[in-house]
């Protein structure tokens, strides 16, 4: 699964992972409005984003190839949009929407896979996020795999049973609407669950973190020189 | 039995929102370094006996612990001296790592974060599971998550245990390692259970809840005979 992957590679060491993730954040942030905020970018900006994801993939020692591949996943998203575009006649806008997408999701795999879930979450504390707002990402990040898992169980447990598979559409239609259902109010029990086992441990209202975050003069030096780098990117070529 | 107990409950009864009567009148002592284990059908009341002896639910009636009346104002302190396990580990370990999940009690508690990790991977390494530090919940095994849940209990160095149906989900040598574990704390213990095989390791007596009272109490073998409550055996009365 993805999000396996993505926690392996952010618990690796490298110069990328040692920096600290609130400038990590800022500069990826910086990197996305750089490129959503140029209506058309050139096909040199284009290249040179890429070449600096690229670097920064390597500097960071995740494989380039498994990177860029899972970026591809925002591409049937954007083929939507691009398809609209192309019909109307604008090609070039088209392949902008598709280069556009897949850059940000790079920038944004990039971030994740050379930060820890936890690290991050604390950067964006720091950086003055709502904590109620971090919590609930937190949460959600927590137990999207075990809602996820018992879809996939219940699927399973629809699949072996067969019958739907010869039943009229309507009927067919019935299962997933039932699952559906079934999850929300399984998750509502849990969500109970979790704030009475959070209870019972003394929460208070307020997660305090555990990582200590350290900004340092190295993570201020690598941040100003990549934001540097894609200022010139911007407003430069 | 010799001091004053440490959990005394006298007349306790409640009833769920929607009418259902969970418990109907129960008496209970449990005295230092005593294991009661609690048996009796599902639905008979067992757990919500659990979740009232620190605070998680109120009924009428009195429930001490430690010499302290549970009510609103003693709650914190009543959550440090009973520590409850719950069934589903997975409502039990909400953070994004192991340490961070041990450490929430003791950060709840107003513990400062370096001490916090420090106790928690100091509990870890009593529960056999340092190697899992940084590792997230949903990558464990059933018995990984129950030994880390046990030790986000165990780290608020509580006076009491509270486990409710602690070797579901695990396989033989998981409920193995953890009877051998429970058997090496000190803290006095109550556990609500089926698993007889458990009862019979670790407790010294047992009561049996029918209908949300407690209908019968005395030596772990006499009511697993009298109310048949082997698996493998006929049925008792």
């Amino acid at each position: 699964m993805h999000h396996v992957v993505l926690e392996q590679w952010s618990r690796r060491a490298g110069p990328v992972h040692a920096l600290d993730p609130r400038v990590k954040l800022g500069v990826t942030l910086l990197l996305l409005i750089a490129v959503a905020t140029k209506p058309a970018p050139t096909a040199a900006q284009f290249a040179a984003y890429a070449g600096l994801l690229a670097g920064l993939v390597l500097a960071a020692r995740l494989p380039l190839g498994g990177v860029a591949w899972r970026a591809g996943i925002v591409l049937p998203l954007a083929a939507a949009f691009a398809g609209m575009s192309w019909l109307a006649g604008d090609a070039t806008r088209a392949v902008t929407i598709l280069l556009k997408s897949y850059l940000s999701v790079f920038a944004a795999l990039l971030l994740v896979g050379t930060t820890p879930i936890a690290r991050l979450f604390a950067a964006l504390e720091r950086l003055g996020a709502p904590g109620s707002l971090v919590l609930v990402l937190q949460f959600l990040y927590r137990y999207l795999f075990v809602i996820s898992e018992q879809a996939q169980h219940m699927r399973l447990a629809a699949g072996s049973r067969g019958a739907l598979d010869r039943a009229p559409r309507r009927v067919r239609l019935r299962a997933p609407a039932g699952a559906v259902a079934v999850l929300f109010a399984r998750s509502s029990r849990r969500a109970e669950a979790v704030h009475r086992a959070m209870l019972a441990r003394g929460f208070s209202g307020h997660i305090e973190p555990v990582t200590p975050l350290k900004l340092g003069g190295g993570d201020i030096l690598g941040a100003s020189a990549v934001a540097g780098v894609i200022l010139a990117i911007r407003f430069g070529l | 039995m010799p001091g004053q107990p440490l959990i005394e409950v006298v007349n306790l009864r409640f009833r769920y929102e929607d009418g259902t009567v969970a418990l109907d009148g129960v008496d209970f002592r449990l005295f230092a370094s005593e294991t009661v284990a609690l048996f009796g059908p599902n639905g008979s009341g067992k757990t919500t006996f659990a979740l009232h002896l620190n605070g998680l639910l109120r009924g009428e009636g009195e429930v001490r612990v430690c010499g302290l009346r549970v009510e609103k104002r003693n709650l914190p302190a009543i959550r440090r001296k009973v520590g409850l396990l719950f069934q589903d580990p997975d409502e039990q370990l909400f953070m994004p790592s192991v340490v961070e999940d041990v450490a929430f009690g003791v950060l709840s508690a107003g513990i400062r974060p370096e001490e916090a990790v420090r106790r928690a991977r100091r509990i870890l390494a009593e529960v056999g599971m340092e190697h899992a530090c940084e590792r997230a919940p949903y990558h464990l095994s059933a018995g990984e998550k129950r030994r880390v849940a046990l030790a986000g209990v165990l780290v608020m160095e509580p006076e009491v245990l509270v486990l409710d149906e602690p070797t579901t989900y695990l396989d033989p040598p998981g409920q193995r390692d953890l009877v051998a574990l429970l058997g090496r704390l000190p803290q006095a213990k109550v556990i609500a259970t089926h698993d007889t095989h458990l009862a019979r390791a670790l407790a010294s007596r047992a009561v049996f809840f029918e209908h949300g009272r407690i209908v019968a109490e005395g030596a772990v073998e006499e009511l697993i005979e009298r109310f048949g409550w082997d698996a493998c055996a006929g049925p008792g009365r």
